[in-house]
């Protein structure tokens, strides 16, 4: 087919926004980096391949990724199948708390294990008191398990959401079909449902596996001393050690192995879709009425309360509670307390850069809401683009390159934005507006993967019917794909605003501190000494888990056009 | 909903117009200086705008991530942004040094700082202020069982103080690497390992941040270990931020004879500076008492000028170390590599 230059138009700004915010800093700090070497662009590589050390942060890094990735589509597959075919009370509730920790700072989700499982967790004063032990029994911070727990409990949602929302609209008919031709109930789901929800389960594979593949608050937090990925050892190469040239070596081998998955990924991908009737989620949806419903539900939901759930409330109940240990009997919490809030409220025994609480959810609502506008304008057009012409040369070529920016090194991207985006106009250096430039680059994959394969999936014919009915391409644009796409576009929504919310990468930049956002706030009392610190700190992350939770549940509620009504 | 998020968006325009402004100069009118620092610093507001007020500028600041990451990135870029950069320590100073970052510019305020902070005979960095890395005890752990403090390095090899003690990884944290350097400062080159095999034989516990170390495996806070590498300042410090009401700290730190680190931090003017003479009087105004007594409450750290007073729960509950370990920039910069690299084969392995 003859690519037509329309399509070619949709590329001109994502890709002009690519070009100048991701691929320009990119390479300008690599080409530095590179520089910085005095044996040739070779050496560091082969001072990287060389050295054992590094092979093994190699191997780990993939090994934990892959098996962080099982357990996440383990859990998240049969959670997205309750989701997606049943209804029951707290649905909506529920799905909007599974987005929540992808927003929480990583000390913050260390402070969440540690109040559950930690030398005085919850759980292990409960066993040292039921068992009569001096010791806790469970040490689970500072291990591989740690890590793992930590990577299905961030990224649940995204398979929760990106498989969950688009088999909540797969026709429930055609398994019915094969049901009532003879299949069984694991034959009509393999050879029927399975293929449909392929495209959608590859996503949200890709995307786990990539945010696991580059991990560092996790490894380094909750991991310890004792485990590195390739990302930890780029943040201690270039900050650490500063021997820039390797960190430049292995910025690209993680770039390399990032763009290999992608571009394997749309290799498998493009004959995997096809175009099907998607129906509205709501007639699909059945009651947990039988034994086999209720078992099935209460295993998954058992699970995803253990994973999910337990470690944020034990997170909401530090904060509620005096850390202070008993100096008589020191084993034991005492009392309920609302100092930690009341001390945010009044501002009292703070420094400099503080804003109120109120201030933070105002600041950190704004990045988000700018992530999400701008995130959906340069990724919708991109989306459409590839769902139209997956076949045409360009969309092959550029697929690929849209998931780069998960990939990337945050630190070097970072000194990346300094290096590059130093003269004006384009100085934007100490810009605020760099913060939702940076989360828009990491949201921008997001908003393409969950909206092509919804708007792939729309049958051609409705368009063709809207054209012979004498529609323009723009009104059946507009009165086909755009309601039809517009509970993915809400999916994306979701996504932009959580990744904005939780700070991704923006650690990276260089940030004006009169606006501190949520996270920001929570890292400053956190690496404070003293029992009030602490406590604000979890306070603060409460909030944002409010914050989070009710700017989710909002983002469901949203109607875009006559979407929910077709 | 909606209707808040535009008058978010709103905000963030106005915050953004703002910035715009900011940066185009015209001749005659306020004049703006940039100060580039790390996560860690604060200042109360009346003290810049005392600067303001005086000088007729503004103060932007910037911050550019951990104190190792907001030094890279006033290193790497070839064109200033920044007039000031303040937060580089004594371990990180050889590259700031080695790198050019700063203009030498030698402060009247020089006078009233003791000569051992100043580490810069070019005087491009100039010392701001200083705080100790030491080991922190839990006092009522140690009360309980009738345990005396351990009094040296030596003393945590001993049977007694075995699985005490958490340390913080030094290729991960800043005070992980102070209490390194305190070993190798005590031991010398030569025997800080043979120290740090023994105190893997004596169960020493290592973490990558002081969160985890402080927060989560120190006793103090529910842990199982009543030793943890913090700071000199975290003992007054759990007396301000108390929960309830304290008479006195909970803890203690350590500071018998080479078991703390000193760190130093410093400011200088960047190279190429846009507003060198306005960067001079912030140096001079950071150096001053207004400011140095300010740092305390706001950083958590020390002033090295002999003439700011200090709060009094400092003054009654503050040690000071006997004899901090001293490592000279120079030899830091010349094997940092080799001692972490070495550190991470004992102890990791």
């Amino acid at each position: 087919m003859k690519p037509s230059p329309r399509y070619a138009l949709l590329w001109l700004l994502p890709l002009g926004f690519l070009a100048l915010f991701y691929f320009y800093p990119l390479g300008s700090i690599l080409a530095l980096s590179f520089g910085r070497g005095e044996d040739g662009l070779a050496a560091p590589f082969l001072e990287a391949l060389g050295s054992e050390s590094i092979r093994r942060v190699l191997g780990f890094t993939v090994w934990q990724a892959a098996l962080s990735t099982l357990l996440t589509l383990a859990l998240g597959l049969p959670a997205a199948y309750l989701f997606a075919r049943f209804e029951f009370r707290g649905r909506h509730l529920l799905r909007a708390l599974t987005g929540v920790p992808f927003v929480l700072p990583t000390l913050v989700v260390a402070a969440a294990f540690s109040a559950l499982l930690g030398p005085r967790g919850w759980v292990n004063l409960a066993l040292m008191s039921l068992l009569g032990l001096d010791a806790p029994p469970i040490e689970f911070l500072n291990s591989f398990a740690a890590i793992l727990t930590a990577h299905v409990f961030y990224n649940l949602t995204i398979v929760l959401r990106l498989v969950g929302d688009f088999w909540a609209r797969l026709d429930p008919r055609l398994e019915g079909a094969a049901r009532a031709l003879g299949a069984g109930r694991w034959a009509a789901f393999r050879h029927v449902t399975l293929p449909l929800l392929a495209p959608a389960m590859l996503a949200a594979a890709l995307l786990v596996f990539i945010f696991d593949f580059t991990s560092f608050g996790v490894v380094l937090v909750l991991g310890g001393p004792r485990f590195a990925t390739l990302e930890v050892e780029i943040y201690t190469q270039t900050i650490s050690l500063f021997n820039l040239p390797l960190a430049g070596a292995l910025s690209s081998i993680q770039l390399a192995a990032t763009l290999a998955l992608t571009v394997a990924y749309t290799r498998l991908n493009a004959r995997l879709s096809r175009p099907l009737a998607l129906r509205p989620p709501e007639n699909a949806r059945r009651p947990l009425n039988t034994p086999r419903r209720r078992l099935l539900a209460g295993l998954t939901l058992g699970a995803l309360a253990v994973l999910a759930l337990a470690p944020l409330g034990a997170l909401a109940a530090r904060s509620l509670v005096r850390l202070e240990p008993d100096r008589g009997q020191r084993t034991a919490q005492t009392g309920l307390t609302l100092e930690f809030y009341r001390a945010l409220a009044s501002g009292e025994r703070v420094s400099g850069f503080y804003d109120s609480p109120l201030g933070a959810i105002r600041t950190s609502l704004g990045y988000a809401a700018a992530t999400v506008a701008l995130s959906l304008a340069l990724g919708g057009p991109a989306a459409w683009a590839l769902a139209r012409r997956p076949e045409a040369r360009l969309s092959r070529i550029l697929d690929p390159l849209l998931m780069l920016p998960l990939g990337t090194s945050a630190v070097t991207l970072g000194l990346g934005f300094i290096v590059a985006l130093d003269i004006p106009p384009l100085d934007l250096r100490a810009s605020p507006l760099l913060i939702p430039l940076a989360h828009t680059l990491v949201a921008f994959p997001f908003i393409v993967r969950s909206l092509t394969p919804a708007l792939r999936s729309i049958q051609p014919k409705l368009r063709q019917a809207a054209a012979v009915l004498g529609a323009s391409p723009w009104q059946a644009v507009r009165h086909i794909d755009l309601p039809l796409a517009a509970r993915a576009g809400l999916v994306a929504a979701a996504f932009a605003f959580t990744i904005s919310l939780g700070e991704f990468g923006a650690t990276a930049l260089v940030a004006r501190p009169e606006f501190p956002t949520l996270p920001v706030m929570i890292y400053r009392f956190l690496s404070q000494p003293g029992g009030l610190n602490y406590g604000q700190a979890m306070a603060l992350a409460t909030l944002l888990m409010v914050v989070t939770t009710i700017g989710m549940l909002g983002i469901e509620r949203l109607r875009i056009g006559e979407a929910g009504e077709f | 909903m909606t209707k808040s998020f535009s008058k978010v968006s709103g905000f963030l325009l106005a915050v953004l117009l703002a910035g715009c402004a900011a940066q185009t100069p015209e001749p005659g009118a306020r004049r703006t200086l940039t100060v580039l620092t790390h996560d860690s610093f604060a200042v109360s507001d009346e003290v810049v705008a005392a600067f303001e007020a005086e000088h007729n500028a503004d103060v932007v600041f910037l911050k550019g991530g951990d104190a190792g990451t907001a030094l890279n990135k006033a290193l790497l870029t070839s064109q200033p942004y920044a007039d000031v950069f303040y937060g580089v320590d004594n371990a990180f100073l050889s590259r700031a040094i080695e790198e050019h970052l700063f203009e030498p510019y030698e402060s009247p305020l020089l006078a009233d700082i003791p000569d051992e902070f100043e580490l810069d005979p070019e005087h491009g960095a100039l010392p701001v202020d200083y705080g100790d890395v030491c080991i922190n005890a839990d006092l009522a752990w140690f009360e309980e069982r009738g345990l005396a403090l351990p009094a040296s390095l030596d003393d945590l090899l001993k049977p007694e103080y075995a699985g005490l003690l958490v340390v913080e990884n030094p290729a991960a944290s800043s005070p992980g690497m102070a209490f390194l350097l305190a070993t190798i400062g005590h031991y010398g080159e030569d025997g800080y390992l043979e120290f740090w095999n023994a105190l893997v034989d004596n169960e020493v516990k290592v973490v990558n941040d002081w969160e985890t170390a402080y927060y989560t495996d120190f006793s103090r806070w529910g842990g199982q270990y009543p030793l943890a590498v913090s700071y000199a300042s975290s003992p007054p410090f759990e007396v301000l931020f108390a929960e309830e009401p304290l008479d006195t700290p909970p803890t203690a730190a350590l500071t018998g004879d080479g078991m703390c680190f000193r760190q130093i931090e410093f400011v200088g003017i960047v190279r190429g500076a846009p507003e060198r003479e306005l960067a001079e009087a912030w140096i001079d105004f950071m150096l001053s008492p207004q400011f140095q007594e300010d740092i305390p409450l706001q950083m958590f750290v020390f002033p090295v000028n002999t003439n700011a007073a200090l709060d009094p729960a400092f003054v009654a509950f503050l040690q000071e170390p006997e004899n901090p370990a001293f490592v000279s920039p120079a030899d830091i910069a010349a094997h940092r590599e080799e001692w972490i690299e070495a550190w991470r084969a004992v102890v990791l392995r």
